[in-house]
């Protein structure tokens, strides 16, 4: 790599030629404020925030879109400089509502930040403001474009991570609004409600739905009996929200929060991850025996699933009829454990954490009704349960390690590694491998490394005996139809193909915590750290392959026969239908 | 093989030549113009006229022959007739009875009707350098002036972009091959030389003609540098600035000289296909370059191995969609990649990723129009027609409060002095010049006594304006600089794309103060605001709009600042034109009672009995002005 001297504030230094000059400017510890730009979509070069003086030029140059060149002068804080950029930042101010403290971000706004450090502590050019009504159409997805800063990230997280498209600016100038095709309601457009763009908005533009008042009125009636089930990759990052480092695993504490909050019973999504595993293991045999319908593809990721209908309905068959893990244990929590406690479905009150925010769109969906009942009465975010939990007064940091309740409460390794991507494959790979072979894994053969991995998609191949499973895994929707397109073109044969809708798989999902300084959403090193938890869980438990879960064979015994029996049919498995959007196909 | 090229385009030439000798021999050719600004002043009806005299009289000997614009805005339609022996007269106001008249005495009887006559005759203009005399007698340029040159407001131009508007007929190949068109082309197609082709258009000094006057050779050399196979050329027409169409005059009125222009500039950067975006408000326009386009593709002029070469290249055309921003090189590009019109950043330049990421060179419909002179007539003497800075002419768009509206060319280093006196006449009315607005929305106030500013790109900056595409407006004593400044922040507020703070927010922000200003409610403390806001646009924003957006105001506020004081200060609009700053009053001495503007007044708020003083109920009026219009006796007053 070419080596470029350039000054950066006074300071000689020597850099790879490719590097901007915002990069340049961080390797001597110079952080230039920003605000639209974001390292793992475009440059957009939009908010102006992050201008520097450079020698020569007449403008301000922006620092994250402007590579280093030799012998180039660059000053990052003259006194021009920063005014240009407080009256930026006010700019921007001026025409935001005035209403920070009652706002969902508040403390957590990259605007607010900003403002504050840059220092301004007045309204210069105050005058009229643009209103919009806020656009709560969706089921998971609410849009306040009068928050909107219209730095795009959301635009580009959309279109480059998603491949959905759904977001775009509308109209100009001070009537540029970011909304869905046709200024379409979120709910009539194509948006898969992943909730990718509550995560990189820098303000509260993009928010998901809150169920927190429900469940506040479900723990305040006697009569119901709530229960409480968490997600695997809630216990790796809501630490992150009282202080702990990424990484940090929270299983416990987080228990006796919930338990303190007065939930009645805290079970864990695991076990529906490892009844997934069980009834899918069960489908994926059955359709490599019959060489039909495949690849098999995983259905865990609501995001995906929408995504599924709305621009792959032509993969319905191959996606596995499994619910989700979380529809999994409502299901269960209202017929098997409602018989077992002797209550009525009707006076019991699921809730679920999830680091998903598809999953409130996912809990309303009709074919998951039984006999009339919702399985799923709440979906809480990892955001909106941090802030009960914070809103009870309950001190997190100094809580005792507590555990979950049974009979669903108990898990296996496998389940626990469904919140990262290639989890689920891992999983399935380990029951399928030891169905196939009818032999138990050694411990050095249970892991199954190959599928574990950051990069947004992988293909694999995986022999287990005399079985070669061609297999892929995708995180992110761009991803996905990479390999999609592969099956769909029949340019590649696969098995069996993992998809989360979110970067990282679960750990990156929609309603996870708003990454402190110096991390960032999409930001592989948290991500990396959150599935290191996981993995680190897995290897620690007693069980590691979903079908040896005690809980699992019991309840099978008593209540679901079989996998592939009738009555898991009918209560473990769903179907799916072409959800055309509006002026598509 | 080499040799080929030039016999081919001569075989061309000649069957040009031919066939229009055959129509054109011993004929009366009268000549209408046909253009948007022709036909919206009636030169449809009176060409309908013509059509039905020559059938009336039956003269086989009269031709009739559409033609493009000549400039002359404010004396359209103009129709020029050409007698057998070469005598050449201009009609000026043309409707269908003139047409008649004309028709009857001057080309059945012989009768000049003098009263029509466009200018008389007059000495050629003896302000012209050797240089500029010597290029008229060029036979690429040559044309215009046999027919025009004896009147006043065309000899002291210089037509080079312009030199077949309104001499050719812009839908026939034959006329402009008859003028040495596609000449340029064919000769460097056979000396097959891009570095000679760089070299001249390196020493004519040329510079980009949209407004910011890049070197137009240095910008094709960032392409040809480029290792991509696959570029681009694109001939940017999404004209847009108020009170600018000199673009819209050459692509109706001489379509095959851009045509030219592209295949040279496509040569030199070695594309092979190349687009014209032009805004979709020019249907005129679109209709005439698709039509040449066929014409050129017919006589293998486009398409591949042109006139025999190896070189292959192709048009086609693209619609903007009313954005003014699409003019900006890369907001251009994403529309026609069917993107949101709205720019992006630079770097990468389009020459180096453009369209669809590949190499791409954006000219300017002027700066295309010049290519074929400078390789007929050579870089250098190009070079010598304008300043030592950038070689050439440039073409105005003069409007406003002036005599004679229209399209002038001059060379560049002209005053503006002498555009607007010599050239267009003056202020009419008697009224004083205040300032003299260039370069349309971008562009700023130049006071009157800066008026003898050389024009050029840089010395036009020095006076807090710029050459913008070419729009030229002049400004009297009637009006108010606060409201200039508020009619161009305005159009560029509304034409800001809102992908960046500085120009979405700031725009609107400056409006809105100089709106107070303008309604009497500014404080002294706006001024501060409205230049801090002028500042950070000009040095923060992403694209050219956003940069450029504040020069009306830094302009006037340099030059005019004592209106703005005095519309904060005193209330007072100095020119009356802010309507919340003045009001109308009846002179009871002057008043006879005739209640004419009582019978006027749209809000009926003008009482009084006949042949008594009326009075104005201040309450109720809404100073539309139009007692003081209607009144005959100078008793409505203005305050």
């Amino acid at each position: 790599m070419k080596k470029v001297k350039l000054k950066i504030d006074g300071k000689e230094i020597i850099v790879n030629s490719n590097m901007t000059i915002m990069e340049a400017a961080q390797t001597v510890g110079i952080h230039i404020p920003r605000l639209c730009y974001h390292p793992h979509l475009s440059i957009e070069g939009a908010c102006r925030v992050c201008i520097v003086q450079v020698k020569g030029y007449e403008y301000f140059i922006t620092s994250c879109s402007f590579k280093v060149e030799d012998n180039m002068e660059v000053e990052t804080n003259s006194p021009e400089v920063r005014q240009a950029r407080r009256d930026i930042v006010e700019l921007i101010l001026d025409n935001h509502p005035r209403e920070c403290q009652i706002c969902e971000r508040d403390t957590m706004c990259e605007l607010q930040k900003l403002a504050y450090s840059l220092g301004i502590r007045e309204r210069y050019f105050e005058g009229e403001r643009k209103r919009y009504k806020l656009e709560d159409s969706s089921k998971a997805v609410i849009r306040n474009p009068e928050k909107c800063i219209l730095c795009g990230r959301c635009v580009r997280v959309c279109s480059e991570i998603q491949g959905v498209y759904n977001l775009s600016q509308h109209y100009r100038g001070f009537s540029t609004i970011v909304t869905p095709a046709f200024s379409a309601n979120m709910d009539d457009s194509v948006c898969i409600q992943c909730g990718q763009c509550i995560n990189v908005c820098p303000t509260a533009a993009f928010l998901e739905k809150k169920h927190t008042d429900r469940v506040w009125e479900a723990l305040n009636d006697k009569n119901k009996y709530v229960v409480v089930q968490t997600a695997p990759s809630i216990r790796a990052a809501i630490g992150e929200d009282f202080e702990y480092p990424p990484g940090t695993d929270c299983t416990g504490k987080m228990i006796t929060a919930f338990k303190k909050l007065g939930f009645d019973a805290v079970f864990d999504t695991n076990i529906g991850a490892d009844f997934t595993i069980v009834e899918e293991s069960n489908e994926l045999i059955n359709r490599l025996k019959d060489k039909k319908k495949l690849p098999l593809i995983t259905s865990c990721s609501p995001g995906w699933i929408n995504f599924m209908e709305k621009f792959y309905p032509e993969l319905i068959e191959n996606t596995s009829s499994c619910k989700s893990p979380m529809s999994m244990v409502s299901t269960l929590t209202k017929t098997y454990y409602s018989k077992k406690i002797n209550r009525d479905p009707k006076d019991i009150f699921v809730v679920a954490i999830m680091p998903c925010v598809a999953k409130k769109f996912e809990m309303d969906r009709k074919e998951l009704m039984l006999d009339n009942i919702k399985l799923t009465d709440a979906v809480l975010t990892t955001r909106e349960a941090t802030w009960m939990i914070k809103s009870y007064g309950i001190d997190f940091k100094r809580l005792e390690d507590g555990e979950f309740d049974s009979p669903l409460g108990e898990s296996t390794g496998a389940g626990d590694i469904f919140g990262t991507t290639g989890g689920v494959m891992e999983a399935t790979l380990r029951t399928a491998a030891e169905v196939i072979t009818g032999k138990i894994l050694k411990d050095e053969d249970i892991e199954f490394r190959e599928v574990r991995a950051v990069e947004g998609r992988r293909e694999r191949e995986v022999i287990i005996e005399d079985i070669k499973l061609s297999v892929a895994i995708a995180n992110g929707l761009v991803n996905a139809k990479y390999i999609l397109d592969k099956v769909v073109k029949k340019e590649k044969e696969f098995h069996v193909i993992e998809i989360m809708a979110c970067p990282g798989g679960c750990i990156g999902g929609g309603g996870q915590p708003y990454p402190n300084d110096p991390y960032i959403f999409l930001d592989t090193n948290l991500l990396a750290k959150r599935a290191k938890v996981l993995y680190s869980i897995d290897k620690k438990k007693k069980y590691r392959t979903s079908k040896d879960n005690p809980s699992i064979k019991k309840i099978y015994e008593e209540f679901l026969e079989k996998p592939g029996s009738n009555i898991a049919k009918k209560l473990l498995h769903t179907r799916y239908s072409p959800k055309y959007p509006r002026g598509i196909r | 093989m080499v040799k080929d090229i030039l016999k081919n385009y001569n075989s061309l030439y000649e069957q040009a030549i031919n066939k229009l000798s055959s129509i054109f021999k011993d004929k009366v050719v009268i000549q209408v113009g046909d253009a948007t600004c022709e036909n919206s002043s009636g030169s449809l009806d009176v060409h309908d006229e013509i059509k039905k005299h020559i059938l009336a009289s039956q003269r086989k000997d009269v031709y009739l022959k559409k033609v493009g614009c000549t400039g002359r805005c404010s004396f359209e339609p103009i129709v020029t007739i050409i007698f057998p022996d070469k005598s050449i007269f201009s009609y000026k106001k043309v409707n269908r009875q003139i047409m008649h008249e004309i028709f009857v005495s001057h080309i059945q009887k012989g009768e000049i009707l003098e009263k029509y006559l466009l200018c008389e005759p007059c000495k050629l203009i003896d302000h012209k350098t050797e240089i500029q005399k010597e290029l008229e007698r060029e036979p690429i340029t040559h044309e215009f002036f046999e027919f025009y040159g004896n009147l006043p407001f065309y000899c002291s131009q210089s037509r080079i972009a312009l030199r077949n508007c309104g001499v050719v007929d812009p839908t026939s190949l034959d006329e402009y091959i008859k003028f040495f068109g596609f000449k340029a082309m064919a000769t460097l197609l056979e000396k097959n030389d891009v570095d000679w082709l760089i070299d001249q258009i390196k020493r004519s000094s040329l510079r980009g003609r949209g407004g910011a006057g890049f070197p137009t050779y240095k910008k094709w050399l960032f392409a040809i540098s480029s290792k991509e196979k696959t570029k681009y050329i694109i001939c940017n027409a999404d004209e847009g600035d108020p009170g600018a169409f000199m673009d819209r005059s050459m692509l109706e009125s001489d379509p095959f000289s851009i045509i030219e222009g592209m295949v040279i500039a496509g040569f030199a950067i070695g594309a092979k296909k190349g687009f014209f975006y032009i805004r979709a408000e020019y249907p005129l326009a679109v209709k005439r370059i698709k039509e040449a386009i066929e014409e050129c593709r017919k006589n293998n002029i486009l398409g591949k191995k042109i006139l025999g070469s190896n070189f292959e290249f192709d048009l086609e055309i693209r619609l903007g969609a009313g954005a003014f921003v699409c003019g900006e090189e890369t907001a251009l590009i994403h529309s026609i990649e069917g993107e949101r019109g709205q720019p992006s950043v630079r770097p990468p330049y389009p020459a180096v990723k453009g369209l669809w990421g590949k190499p791409t060179v954006i000219n300017n419909v002027e700066t295309l129009a010049n290519l074929p002179v400078i390789l007929s007539i050579g870089g250098d003497k190009f070079f010598n027609i304008g300043t030592k800075n950038s070689g050439g002419t440039k073409v105005f768009a003069v409007s406003g409060k002036i005599k004679y509206t229209g399209l002038v060319e001059v060379p560049l280093g002209t005053t503006i002095r002498e555009i607007v006196f010599d050239i267009c006449g003056g202020v009419p009315n008697g009224k004083k010049i205040k300032a003299v607005q260039t370069g349309g929305p971008s562009g700023g106030c130049i006071p009157e006594h800066l008026m003898d500013t050389k024009i050029d790109y840089e010395t036009l900056k020095d006076i807090y304006s710029v050459m913008g595409s070419g729009g030229l407006i002049v400004l009297d004593e009637d009006d108010c600089m606060v409201s200039i400044a508020k009619y161009f922040m305005s159009f560029c507020q509304d034409e800001s794309c809102g992908k960046c703070v500085p120009c979405r927010e700031g725009t609107f922000r400056m409006l809105e103060i100089l709106k107070r200003i303008t309604e009497g409610k500014g404080v002294l403390d706006d001024l501060e605001k409205l230049e801090r806001l002028a500042l950070l646009l000009k040095k923060a924003s992403l694209c050219g709009l956003g940069r450029t957006a504040s020069n009306p105001i830094l302009s006037t506020l340099k030059y005019f600042k004592d209106e703005y004081i005095s519309h904060i200060k005193d209330k007072k609009c100095i020119a009356k034109k802010c309507a919340a700053l003045i009001k109308y009053e009846i002179d009871p001495d002057k008043c006879v009672g005739c209640g004419v503007c009582a019978r006027h007044c749209p809000v009926k708020c003008i009482s009084g009995e006949i042949k008594k003083t009326h009075e104005i109920n201040q309450n109720i009026c809404i100073k539309c002005g139009k007692c003081f219009e209607v009144c005959r006796f100078n008793a409505v007053k203005r305050i």
